[in-house]
Formats: C-alpha cells, sequence, structure tokens
C-alpha cells in the first residue's frame, strides 16, 4: 500500500474581499461574486513566497506524518512563482527542514498542475521501492494583472503531502493524467503577468481535461461516480468545480469540504492539494476521493485516494485547513493589495 | 550580503542552530567557539526548539535601504525556553498587539533580497501565538 | 611620577559642513589645537573615526591626516571603537605618553556623514550584522528596545525622555560651534516623527560633520607650556557583549558602569566628586540610562532627575552643558573628543555662557553603538 502518510497546508494571513478589487476597477461587485462565487482571497505578505509557504506546509505535513524528516529521498515543489528563475526552490526547503544532503529535489512546472505533479512523482518513487518517504508540495503566489478578470481569484497558498508505505492515510489506488497542447494560459518568458484565452479556458481546456481525466481514470480502474465519497477538483474559480463535480454526477455536499476557492481564492498549483487537505479533514476511513487537477498548457492529473483508520491518529497532529484559514485575517484595502503585490512603480 | 556568508549562516537561519556548553550549561545563538559565561571550549550544538518570549520590541519607521519598503514593521528581542536571546522581526501582525510577555513562535520568511538581482535572503521571524 | 595632563583643544564648528572635507575638517581642529597647546611638534597621533571606509571611502587615514598637517613621518593610525573611536583615541594617546613613549600626541577624532551614503547602513555596521542589522533593526531601534524595557521596568515616561532633549537644546544654544541652536519644547519632541517606537526624531541625535583634537603631554610639559594644567586624573575602557539581545537586563548599559567605575577607582573618587559630566546622548534614553550606571542616581531614578532640574546647567550635577550629542551634533569619531573640549573648556573657565561655576573634576563618558564598548575619562583642574 503507497499513499499520503502526512499531510499540511499554509495560507497567509492577509486577505483582500472581491468587492475592493472591483470598486477600484468600476465593476459592480455582486456580479463578479456571483458570477466567480468568490468572495475574498489570501495576499502573501512581504516576506512570504512559494518557498515559505512551502516550508511551513512541509512542516506540519512530517508533524502529521510523524517521521524523521532525514528519511525523505526525494522533495519536489510544484509551482508557476517560483521565487527564483533559475535556482531551485526545493533547497532552501532541504536545508530548513533538515532532509538530506542524501536526497533527490526538483522544482516542478505546468501551469496550476505543478503540485499535483510533484505528487505523482513523489508518489510513484515510493511505489517503486526507490525510497521510504518523499515529499510532493504544491504552492503559488500567483499573480493577476490590474484589472483583469484573474486578479479577483490569484491568490497565495500551499500543501505538501509525505508519501510512504508505512502509516499510510489515504493509499493512492490509482492515476490517470490527460494531456494536450491546449494554449488556453501562458506567460511569456521577461514578461510580468499572464495571458489567457478568454472563454477558451473553458471547454476546450479544463472542462476538456479535468473531465478526460476523471473519466479515463474510472474506466482504467472499471469504477463510477457512485464509488466515491468525496471529489475535489481543480479550483480556477467558485463555477468551474462545481460545474465538473455535477458534469461527473457529484452532488455538491461531496464538494464542499474541498471546494475552498472561495474565501481563499485560487492557490494555482496549491488549488486542488488544498482541496484534498480540507478533505482529508473531514474524510471518515474508508472514504474514496477523487482528486484531478488542471494546468493549463494543458494536462490534469487525477487520482483515486482510499482513506485508512490511520487518519483519525494523525489529523489533529496538525491545524486543520479550515483552522489555518481561520486563524488570523488581515484585510487589505486595494492601495496597500497593490504595494504587496508591487504593482505599484517605486523608484528602484 | 555576500553569497559565502550568507551560506554559512544557514544552519542559524534555517534551522536555529545554537551551541550549549558542556560545562556550565550556558546557550549561545549563534554557537560560539568559547562559552561567553566560563571560556569553556566544548560546546555542543542543537536546534532550539522555534517558541520564545518577548522582552522587549520597537516599531522601525526609519530604516535602513533594504528595509525602507517595508516598514512600519516590529522588531523584538525574543527569549526561547532554551535561554537563548535573539533579535527578529515580529510579521504579521499590527504593532498595537504587540506586548513584552507575549509569546512567540517561529516561521521561515524572507527576510531581505539583495536588491533586483542578487540572492534571496531567508531566515526566523516572530509570529504571535 | 609621570601624569598626563591635556594641554591644547581645537574643535571645527559642528552641522552639515558641505564645503568641508573629512581632511579639512580634521586639519582645522589639529592646527587649532597644536596652536592652543603652543606646541611646536607632536611626537604621534591617533585619530579615531568609526568608518571613513563606508562614508567616504577613504581608508589609511592616520597617515593621511599626519601628511595633510604637514608631519608627514610621525607614527599615526585611526582607531575605531564605534561611537567611542574618539574616547579611544585620547586613550591611546594618554597611554602612549604615560608610558614615556612619547612626550606629545594629537588625539583627534573626525566623521563626514553628509556625503550621500546611507547613513543608517553605515552606522548599523556597530551592531551585530548577522543577528541584528540582518533583521532589519536599526540604531534607534536598538535604544527604543531599551527604552521599552525601562519604561516597563520603571515608569520612565515619554515626557522624562523628552525633558533630556530640551535640556540639551537649551544648553546648545550657548554653545556658538552647535549643529543645532535652537530652544524645543517638550511638545516638538512629543510630536516630532517617528523614527523606532517609542523614539522619536527629536529624541535622536543627528548627522553631523565635525572634527576635534586635544594635545596630550605631561603634567610637567603642560606647566613648562604656561597653559592650564587640566591633569587626565582616570583613564578607563570597557566592553560588553555586542549584540544588545545578550545582555541580561535591557534597562542597562554594563559597559558604561564596569568603565566609570573603573574610572573612579583610578581617580580614587565618586559621582559625588564629579562637578560636570559630558555623557554620550546619542538618544535621550541613553542619557537617562548613563546617569544611572554612572552612579550620579539609583537605577530607575533618571527620569524624575533630569524633568527635576538636577542635572539643568544651573542644576546641582550639570549634565552635557555642551548641549550633548543631540544639540551639538555627533560626528560620531569627533564626539569622544567634543566631549574631552568642553570638559576642558569648564575647567580652564573659559565656558561663557555654559561655565559652570567653580568646576574643578570633570568627566567625559563615550560609548559605542548600542553600548558593546564605552570610554570614561576623569579631568580634574590642578592650576
Amino acid at each position: 500500500m503507497v499513499g499520503i502518510v502526512g499531510y499540511g497546508s499554509y495560507v497567509p494571513s492577509f486577505r483582500i474581499k472581491v468587492e475592493d478589487i472591483a470598486h477600484q476597477w468600476g465593476e459592480e461587485p455582486e456580479p463578479v461574486k456571483n458570477g466567480l462565487i468568490v468572495y475574498e482571497k489570501t495576499v502573501p505578505g512581504r516576506d512570504e513566497d512559494t518557498i515559505t509557504i512551502s516550508v511551513q506546509a512541509a512542516r506540519y505535513a512530517i508533524q502529521r506524518a510523524g517521521i524523521d524528516p532525514a528519511l525523505i529521498g526525494a522533495v519536489y515543489i510544484g509551482s508557476e512563482s517560483h521565487p527564483y528563475a533559475v535556482k531551485p526552490s526545493g533547497t532552501v526547503l532541504i536545508d530548513a527542514l533538515g532532509i538530506g544532503p542524501d536526497v533527490h529535489v526538483a522544482d516542478y512546472e505546468f501551469a496550476c498542475k505543478a503540485g499535483t505533479e510533484a505528487m505523482y512523482v513523489a508518489m510513484n518513487h515510493v511505489r517503486s521501492g526507490e525510497m521510504p518517504y518523499a515529499m510532493g508540495i504544491g504552492a503559488d503566489t500567483s499573480q493577476g494583472a490590474p484589472g483583469d478578470a484573474l486578479e479577483y481569484t490569484a491568490s497565495a497558498g500551499g500543501s505538501a503531502f509525505v508519501m510512504g508505505s508505512e502509516g499510510v492515510v489515504a493509499e493512492c489506488e490509482a492515476t490517470f493524467s490527460y494531456t494536450s497542447d491546449t494554449a488556453d494560459f501562458w506567460r511569456r518568458e521577461g514578461r510580468e503577468y499572464p495571458m489567457h484565452g478568454g472563454r477558451f479556458t473553458g471547454e476546450p481546456a479544463y472542462f476538456r481535461h479535468v473531465l478526460g481525466a476523471a473519466r479515463g481514470l474510472m474506466e482504467r480502474t472499471g469504477s463510477a461516480v457512485d464509488d466515491f465519497d468525496w471529489g475535489v477538483f481543480h479550483m480556477p474559480n467558485g463555477k468551474f468545480p462545481l460545474r465538473a463535480a455535477t458534469k461527473l454526477g457529484f452532488s455538491k455536499e461531496q464538494i464542499e469540504p474541498g471546494w475552498v476557492v472561495r474565501w481563499i481564492g485560487n492557490t494555482y498549483s496549491g488549488s486542488s492539494p488544498c482541496g484534498l487537505s480540507a478533505t482529508l479533514d473531514a474524510a471518515a476511513p474508508g472514504d474514496r476521493i477523487l482528486m484531478v487537477s488542471f494546468g493549463s498548457g494543458a494536462g490534469s492529473d487525477a487520482f483515486i485516494w482510499k482513506v485508512t483508520d490511520q487518519i483519525e491518529e494523525v489529523r489533529d497532529r496538525a491545524p486543520r485547513f479550515k483552522d489555518l484559514v481561520e486563524r488570523r485575517k488581515t484585510y487589505l484595502d486595494y492601495g496597500r493589495y497593490a504595494s504587496f503585490r508591487r504593482k505599484i512603480l517605486m523608484n528602484d | 550580503m555576500t553569497v559565502p556568508r550568507y551560506t554559512r549562516e544557514i544552519p542559524q537561519r534555517y534551522r536555529l542552530e545554537a551551541g550549549r556548553c558542556t560545562a556550565c550549561g550556558k546557550v549561545s545563538f549563534p554557537p560560539r567557539a568559547v562559552c561567553p559565561e566560563c571560556r569553556g571550549r566544548e560546546i555542543e550544538e542543537f536546534r532550539l526548539q522555534p517558541r520564545g518570549t518577548i522582552l522587549s520590541y520597537t516599531t522601525i519607521h526609519v530604516a535602513a535601504e533594504e528595509f525602507a519598503a517595508q516598514t512600519p514593521f516590529v522588531v523584538a528581542v525574543v527569549e526561547t525556553e532554551e535561554g537563548a536571546r535573539l533579535t527578529a522581526q515580529v510579521a504579521d501582525c499590527s504593532p498595537s498587539e504587540v506586548a513584552i510577555g507575549k509569546k512567540v513562535r517561529f516561521e521561515l520568511r524572507r527576510i531581505r533580497e539583495e536588491g533586483k538581482a542578487g540572492i534571496l535572503q531567508y531566515g526566523y521571524k516572530a509570529i504571535l501565538e | 611620577m609621570r601624569e598626563a595632563a591635556i594641554a591644547g583643544i581645537g574643535m571645527t564648528d559642528f552641522g552639515e559642513l558641505w564645503d568641508a572635507s573629512l581632511r579639512q575638517m580634521f586639519t582645522e581642529a589639529a592646527v587649532a589645537a597644536i596652536e592652543d597647546a603652543g606646541v611646536d611638534h607632536i611626537d604621534s597621533m591617533y585619530v579615531g573615526s568609526m568608518t571613513p571606509g563606508l562614508f567616504v571611502h577613504q581608508e589609511h587615514i592616520g597617515a593621511l591626516l599626519a601628511d595633510y598637517l604637514g608631519m608627514a613621518g610621525i607614527p599615526a593610525g585611526r582607531v575605531e571603537s564605534a561611537c567611542a573611536s574618539g574616547g579611544l583615541a585620547l586613550r591611546m594617546a594618554v597611554l602612549e605618553v604615560l608610558s614615556g613613549a612619547s612626550e606629545v600626541v594629537l588625539a583627534g577624532g573626525v566623521e563626514k556623514m553628509t556625503d550621500g551614503v546611507d547613513a543608517t547602513d553605515a552606522l548599523a555596521t556597530a551592531a551585530d550584522q548577522e543577528y541584528e542589522a540582518f533583521e532589519g533593526i536599526t540604531f534607534p531601534g536598538l535604544y527604543a528596545l531599551m527604552a521599552r524595557a525601562h519604561m516597563e521596568k520603571y515608569g520612565t515616561t515619554r515626557e522624562q525622555m523628552a525633558d533630556v532633549a530640551v535640556k540639551n537644546h537649551t544648553n546648545g544654544m550657548l554653545n556658538p560651534r552647535a549643529h543645532f541652536r535652537r530652544p524645543i519644547e517638550r511638545a516638538d519632541v512629543l510630536t516630532s516623527n517617528l523614527v523606532a517606537e517609542p523614539l522619536r526624531l527629536l529624541d535622536c541625535s543627528p548627522i553631523t560633520d565635525g572634527a576635534a583634537a586635544a594635545i596630550v603631554t605631561t603634567t610637567e610639559r603642560a606647566r613648562e607650556l604656561g597653559v592650564p594644567v587640566i591633569r587626565v586624573r582616570a583613564s578607563a575602557m570597557a566592553t560588553a557583549s555586542l549584540a544588545l539581545h545578550d545582555r541580561q537586563d535591557l534597562t542597562t548599559i554594563p559597559s558604561v558602569g564596569r568603565a566609570a567605575g573603573r574610572a573612579f577607582e583610578e581617580a580614587d573618587m565618586g559621582p559625588d566628586d564629579l562637578d560636570v559630566l559630558e555623557v554620550h546622548d546619542c538618544f535621550t534614553i541613553a542619557e537617562l540610562v548613563v546617569m544611572e550606571e554612572i552612579g550620579l542616581v539609583e537605577p530607575g531614578k533618571s527620569g524624575e532627575a533630569v524633568s527635576s532640574g538636577l542635572t539643568a546647567l544651573d542644576g546641582k550635577l550639570p549634565v552635557n552643558t555642551s548641549g550633548g550629542l543631540k544639540s551639538k551634533g555627533h560626528p560620531v569619531g569627533a564626539s569622544g573628543i567634543a566631549q574631552i573640549f568642553e570638559i576642558v573648556e569648564q575647567l580652564r573657565g573659559d565656558a561663557g555662557d555654559r561655565q559652570v561655576e567653580g568646576a574643578r573634576i570633570g568627566m567625559a563618558q563615550n560609548m559605542g553603538g548600542s553600548g558593546a564598548s564605552c570610554v570614561a575619562h576623569i579631568l580634574e583642574a590642578i592650576s
């Protein structure tokens, strides 16, 4: 049995409300909120980035796993906002947590799917027998261009997963990845903000790949939606995952605990990983979770996680996702938000 | 701060590695070669628990150039359970929330950047419990 | 028994001296001191300056300034102990004269701070670079940490701290060389810009250019020169842990207590014997703590002592008659010698409107950084 032995998350304490962004650009807030089903999002502090978020999430994951971090044989961080263009994020994390130097480290990227990529590779290293534990992390501090629709949702946060074969709390029963060259959202080298294809990001991108991966996984495993207790989908906004879930036959209640985008925004590579983390906080032993990520460009990684009775023992060794979100919230106005996110032209 | 200097200090900045004199028990952060209390030379290294108490604090309004964009920010002297003393920023709080005697935990944060092209420098900051 | 004396003093105006370079300022102060003493040559020279390298990108200033004094050839070197560099320069000169190695030694101090370098950053090099400055704390921040602790432990108030600045500005008005010669009121201090809470702009000594110099010789030689004999009754120095956070009690500055204690022992006297003092008021809280460390008042009582006028010009124990670092200015390396300048003028009876009647024994207390080093001198008029 191979799967998650420890999981942890982190979201920054700062927030901005959708209505404050709407006011900035002269838009009516209610239609925006209803259209996106997002009410507020997280904002990283000036001293936070993908590395600091990953380190904190990883600490909690290791706490839950209850293992000596030195036993971790590989660490992968997936993000589209790695702090350096060239220099890995993972190396800061291993030195911060006392892992290595005999450890394999790589940074992953694939728009919002980079987190599940890291999880997929980490899990398979354990499955191959190569090492007892490996860690996969998805974290981001993504930017939305000023005045663009993505500014309402691009947020910061991440989750980390220690994979192992002993003390598994959620077994990985099967995976399926669905990938094609579909340019729905991209950022060229040297550009500050990404570009996207508007409505093209819907059916031809998100839904084709998410549903393709979900259906492909169910076909591969001979399973149907009734075999699942929970669904976790990539959350670029509140609407898309709800529609994908409904199309597959899930009820709203089944995606409810993982549907975190409504109050934290889209944490990009952290999106479905955070959804999974929040769902593990609520799941009971024996529950099956269907998790499907989406990364623009485009691809989806689908997983079936089967929760074991270890979850009850492990769950409260670290703060639950809901508690992390609630424990501290400082609301920013647009001016302070713009300053934090370096959208203001300084004299430097 | 240059790269070699920063790299040498990673054990302290990332992992809070301190030293304890085997003769008199005095804890020093960073670890010293000579005990400041008894001049002993046998020091054992260990990691501090990432927790402490605020002994004093101030809010910086006028900072050096590298920190100018971050003002106002709070800096405190913190004493850990093991008796080590550190100077650290108190992050994610408004200055009015800080008080002598409050408990903090330490987290890894980005402390500063070497301009637009230099390295990013990470270290410990205190968060109010 | 060989004894040291200050035979001559010199000082530039203190202020933002746009037209004066480091070399020009030092030469002016040194020549004035040499002429004041009436000596025809000096045997060697010590220059106190905290960081000419950072401020004007110039090191090797011992040799440079000996050269510019027209004295290339004599032994000369820079000494440094952050803001106590000037006091340290004097100490070295005194020791060299007492040892018999030299007869006449120049002790000078100079700092050129306004040429455009980030002064906050340069001054922070006196703190622990790796574990204090790296975290973003500044000099005012370190003293603010002390102030907060002092207020918490003893109930010292913002008003009491402000009264230090008010007193020093009152005195500075009477000092023709002072950087600031305008009166201020408590309210001015309390409404000035925040620098590092609770310290505000008017709690802090300014960024100043300036130089000061003293000629040290034997008491015997001073008599021969026919100048007032100001004997160096004690010259003491002490250090303490560099990082403020390593100090056991944040309301204290142990190096000051140690240095003052050593000075009193050497001079065989106590704080009650002092007629006048110059202390290192880099920040208002510093003057308060230093008063307690020297033993002028009990720990925690400095605030009420200042507010009640104990240390005013017409008080029982005048402190910083020159205007202190606050009003006179603080060209870092020069301050230690500028303090000596004031004490010597007082003991000679030459302090004009600032004169403390019958002053015969004075102390100059000069410290570095947040108090990791302190140099204390006790001078006595014996002719």
